[in-house]
């Protein structure tokens, strides 16, 4: 079994806060971590390896040279290659353009580490949120998808993955070779031993760029994307409501209580009128 | 007849039962707007084994034309198959713009069909329209986790396409007398050729009877609920006001509730009359998916909580001391006009 596994660094959002005077985010101090859902396609693989040991995990993730650090925590928690893409004409692309980079250097990836069985992503990077460059990857490369997938087990030639719907789940099977996108799962991203950690700091990861495999640079970058940024803002939050916090719960309740049915907002009429 | 081909197309999702999904119906009222401003027509985008009850909808709430494509292979969603049948009508028609919902099949869908299409997508808008300067729909969206707003268009390529949050929209006015122009496409995918296979469906146990994106009143819970428990006091209020149970990330993930009750960004986007949050802090993901609601309702031991700053109605207080209160002023209040 060979499983590919694309992952992202990203500032860990939970961590950003808005500047209440500026309103601009403020990203000074905040942790760049491995994007959680990846860290779930990780764990997914490594469940996958541990009843197949015969598997190898590669991990590729496009950008700074910094990301290196998320690869090599990958590499701590049992992967055995990883890959960096990183090149200026990549900067500024849009999920189109990353979408169609990626497939470009997977094809790479394949001559030097064999055709790929499944290929994990993140089902969405916590920071664009988009949930795009999977199921883009899958198309540039005509793969089969599934994308929101709780579990994923492999059975002979398929893979048995279950998916989160809007009504439950559902297990879809199929054939190898396919792209998943990952969810949260229901089990836990496991631990990298200090041992391994050690083990792992001194593994090399090469750095592909746009010369290092075929592709058409003006499909890449910010010319090769078709959506472009207007502007971004943050959205004021100024407090205008009524707070009430009087020396009892029964005296503030019945404050707002009173308020709320003066202003007609509890409809309590409306509601017996229909019994 | 002639093809416009600067139309803005609508996809109306469908469900097991083949009607359409709320969210469909409610992106034909800014697709409304959007096309006006355009001089185009609203078309909607049918897809399914057994279509009537969708196209019925798709009708009344006011399509300008319909486009069905039927065969058994759509009975289920499968990207294969629905991305084939999608593409070929766009490729024959060539429409302007296209919305989608945001829903798992929209966000696996829309994807696939604009990369097949090379062309932009912008996922999860809270936001459209139309800027006047270039001509282009204006998409905005959340992104840093609901941190950062971002206003995105896609000046080159045509089509635009977008998806966009349940609930975001309202539906617009229902009208069962309207008629728009039926056509019907035959674009057929052998069911063969699906690469992925339903092997078992699991459905949710109590997903049936709930309906957030459509509730009146919503009572959610979060951290300060403090446990499976103290959701039923939460289930007391909600039922004293006619409402539906929500709740928190991180009461969902505590395992307090089902994640059916979720509200936020992994959850549901909801937009009730009233929208009381008992014990939720208000992260920013939660935020943003519950911040259109038409009157916003806080109980919070914590006067610094966020949910206040977003809050229309508030009161700093312990709601295991409040929602009693509260649910014993409303009997009351019942009780008097019963008189």
């Amino acid at each position: 079994m060979n499983i590919l596994i694309c992952v992202k660094q990203v500032p860990d959002t939970t961590e950003i806060k808005v500047d209440p005077v500026t309103n601009t985010l403020m990203r000074a101090g905040v942790p760049s971590i491995v994007n959680p859902f990846d860290a779930c396609a990780l764990e997914t693989a490594a469940r996958i390896k541990d009843e197949t040991p015969d598997t190898k995990i590669v991990i590729v993730s496009m950008g700074p040279e910094q990301a290196k650090v998320a690869l090599t925590e990958c590499l701590a928690v049992g992967a055995d290659r990883a890959y960096l893409i990183s090149g200026r004409g990549f900067g500024g692309s849009d999920t189109l353009a990353t979408s169609y980079i990626l497939s470009c250097a997977v094809r790479k990836l394949e001559e030097l580490e064999g055709k790929f069985d499944i290929i994990f992503c993140g089902k969405q990077a916590i920071d664009g949120d988009t949930a795009q460059v999977g199921p883009e990857l899958a198309e540039h490369l005509g793969l089969a998808q599934v994308t929101c997938a709780l579990e994923a087990k492999t059975n002979g030639n398929t893979v048995q993955v279950r998916r989160k719907t809007e009504r439950g789940s559902e297990i879809l099977g199929v054939e190898m070779p396919c792209l998943i996108t990952m969810t949260k799962t229901a089990y836990e991203p496991r631990y990298a031993s200090s041992r391994k950690k050690r083990e792992v700091a001194k593994q090399e990861i090469p750095t592909l760029d746009e010369n290092s495999f075929e592709i058409d640079l003006t499909r890449a970058g910010l010319k090769g994307s078709p959506t472009k940024v207007k502007k971004t803002f943050t959205i004021p939050q100024n407090s205008t409501g009524v707070i009430f916090h009087e020396a009892t719960e029964r005296q503030s309740t019945i404050s707002l209580f009173e308020l709320l049915v003066k202003g007609n907002i509890l409809q309590l009429g409306v509601r017996y009128g229909n019994e | 007849m002639e093809m416009n081909s600067s139309n803005l197309w609508v996809f109306i999702e469908t469900n097991e039962k083949g009607q359409a999904h709320n969210v469909g119906l409610e992106l034909l009222n800014p697709g409304h707007s959007l096309s006006r401003a355009q001089g185009d027509e609203v078309v909607a985008i049918v897809i399914g084994q057994h279509t009537e009850a969708a196209v019925a909808s798709a009708e009344a709430y006011g399509s300008d034309r319909i486009i069905i494509v039927e065969g058994e292979e759509y009975a289920r969603y499968s990207t294969d198959a629905f991305a084939y049948a999608f593409h070929a009508l766009i490729t024959k028609y060539a429409p302007t713009s296209i919305l989608i919902g945001a829903t798992d099949l929209g966000r696996d869908l829309a994807p696939r069909l604009a990369c097949r299409l090379k062309t932009g997508l912008t996922a999860d808008c809270t936001e459209l329209d139309f800027d006047e300067e270039s001509g282009n729909i204006a998409w905005t969206r959340p992104a840093f986790g609901g941190n950062l707003m971002a206003r995105i268009l896609c000046p080159n390529h045509r089509p635009q396409i977008g998806t966009v949050r349940p609930a975001v929209f309202k539906k617009p006015e229902q009208d069962t007398s309207h008629k728009a122009e039926i056509v019907r496409e035959e674009i057929h995918f052998s069911i063969e050729n699906i690469r992925t296979k339903l092997i078992e469906e699991i459905l949710d146990a109590d997903n049936e009877t709930i309906d957030l994106e459509g509730a009146e009143i919503i009572v959610s819970g979060g951290r300060g609920v403090g446990g499976p428990d103290g959701f039923k006091v939460i289930q007391q209020l909600a039922d004293a006001l006619g409402g539906t149970v929500g709740a928190s990330r991180v009461a969902v993930d505590s395992g307090w509730i089902s994640s059916a009750h979720q509200v936020g960004q992994t959850g549901k986007t909801v937009r009730p009359r009233i929208y009381i949050a008992c014990g939720i802090s208000g992260a920013i993901q939660h935020l943003a998916a519950m911040s259109s609601s038409d009157t916003i309702i806080a109980i919070n031991t914590d006067p610094e909580a966020p949910i206040f700053k977003i809050a229309d109605y508030g009161i700093v207080g312990d709601l295991f001391k409040v929602i009693p209160e509260f649910i014993a002023l409303i009997d009351e209040q019942i009780l008097t006009m019963a008189v």
